[in-house]
């Protein structure tokens, strides 16, 4: 057993963990932070994508050893500090992103990184973006609508379809 | 998985040390080794991430040659290998965002594996491997799928790019994986040109010297007319047969050097 310490949504943990303790076991079981979904745990279906030192990560593909002095951002830290939804948040509520809602948090997760690297996407450059994270709903189509709309484009010319 | 310890040294003298241990194993960016491990292909007793050595991170360019860390990640090397820019938009469409956040450039040429990017880069480049203890040419560094001029415990420091005059890479996805079900590295370089196929032949990235030739006499598509390779060797799944295969090979080369002019 090793001791981690991280920072996770602004709040110090510290933990007792195995070597092979992988980051959605530590979040999920350790911490309770069950946002953080398993789909594939083979890291091609991106519904665990969380932000270690502001980075997105696939957390089923690091250990909890690996993100030791890490600042750790999750679903659970997205929201405002009053609670009120986070403007992506928010316009995946408004725009209907999500269907079964199993891989909400990693898309929210990778579309703060998209808009924070490129704060007015492209259709293609959200898709191309999304590559990592797949919706087995096949709801794309409004998941890039509302990435778009959260990044203050106007969608109204957007069918949907 | 099997149980295992795992240490995060800060220095390579330090990691070197590590690795001398039982059943010791380097971890770069783990987008490989963990669903091995997952798979149970792999028991270490100890893992030794390399994650923390900052010594090995750094990128730079000078005197034409461009200098990678082995701990560099592929987000790192698309966003600072400018000096090279084919090897930088290489990097940049490696796996997903979240891959090339983990994912290094040591780790994959430690891996290898036969459909991989970097290694057609390296060969292509005539690139040199500087681990702890040497330096390797790439020429004399690719010994066969997953199989390398690596001793155990030696680590990959850093990667030696000659920048070329021109190049381009160009890769035929796999619809479902990404990985290149074909991908080939064209570079050209004052004394000749350089052609790296990966994703092809069951030995692993190779170069494809008849098409090497042709274009260092003529640096033109029209100058690979009539060459191809025979489907012998080549890989086969339900993806692509090995005729197929060998076909792409030369597409996906004709498609590099007219990119790359």
């Amino acid at each position: 057993m090793t001791k981690v310490t991280m920072t996770v949504n602004g709040k110090a943990v510290s933990k007792e963990v195995s070597g092979n303790t992988l980051m959605t076991e530590f979040l999920r079981d350790a911490l309770h932070l069950t946002g953080t979904h398993v789909g594939c745990d083979t890291s091609q279906c991106g519904a665990c994508v969380i932000h270690v030192d502001g980075k997105s990560v696939k957390a089923c593909t690091m250990f909890a050893a690996e993100a030791e002095g890490a600042e750790v951002v999750t679903i659970e830290g997205m929201a405002n500090p009053d609670g009120s939804l986070s403007v992506i948040q928010q316009a995946f509520q408004d725009h209907h992103g999500l269907q079964c809602g199993f891989c909400t948090p990693g898309m929210v997760m990778t579309a703060a990184k998209l808009l924070e690297e490129n704060p007015s996407p492209s259709e293609h450059e959200i898709r191309d973006y999304l590559e990592g994270n797949i919706c087995r709903c096949t709801g794309y189509h409004n998941i890039v609508k509302a990435i778009m709309a959260a990044s203050g484009q106007d969608v109204s010319g957007i069918a949907a379809e | 998985m099997y149980s295992f310890e795992i240490e995060s040294p800060v220095s390579v003298a330090d990691a070197v040390a590590a690795l001398g241990k039982e059943e010791a194993q380097a971890l770069g960016g783990g987008q490989t080794l963990i669903p091995s491990l997952k798979a149970r292909l792999a028991a270490p007793a100890v893992l030794v991430s390399l994650s923390k050595i900052d010594e090995i991170k750094g990128i730079s360019a000078a005197d034409g040659v461009l200098s990678i860390g082995g701990g560099a990640t592929h987000a790192s090397v698309a966003a600072e290998a400018g000096a090279y820019p084919a090897l930088a938009a290489l990097a940049a469409n490696i796996g997903d965002p979240a891959v090339r956040n983990r994912g290094t450039i040591g780790g994959s040429l430690a891996n290898n594996d036969p459909a991989a990017c970097y290694p057609a880069a390296a060969l292509a480049s005539g690139a040199t491997i500087v681990t702890n203890t040497r330096e390797i040419a790439a020429d004399d560094y690719f010994e066969g799928m997953f199989t390398t001029a690596l001793e155990d415990g030696e680590i990959v420091t850093e990667v030696r790019f000659p920048i070329p005059e021109k190049a381009a890479y160009v890769k035929f996805e796999q619809p479902a994986s990404r990985f290149a079900l074909v991908g080939v590295f064209v570079a050209k370089y004052p004394d000749g040109v350089r052609v790296a196929v990966t994703g092809a032949s069951e030995e692993g990235v190779f170069r494809w010297e008849e098409a090497e030739a042709a274009l260092s006499g003529n640096f033109s598509a029209s100058a690979l007319d009539g060459l191809s390779l025979p489907a012998e060797g080549m890989m086969g799944d339900l993806h692509a047969a090995p005729d197929y295969r060998a076909h792409l090979v030369g597409v996906m080369t004709r498609r590099a050097v007219t990119a790359a002019q």
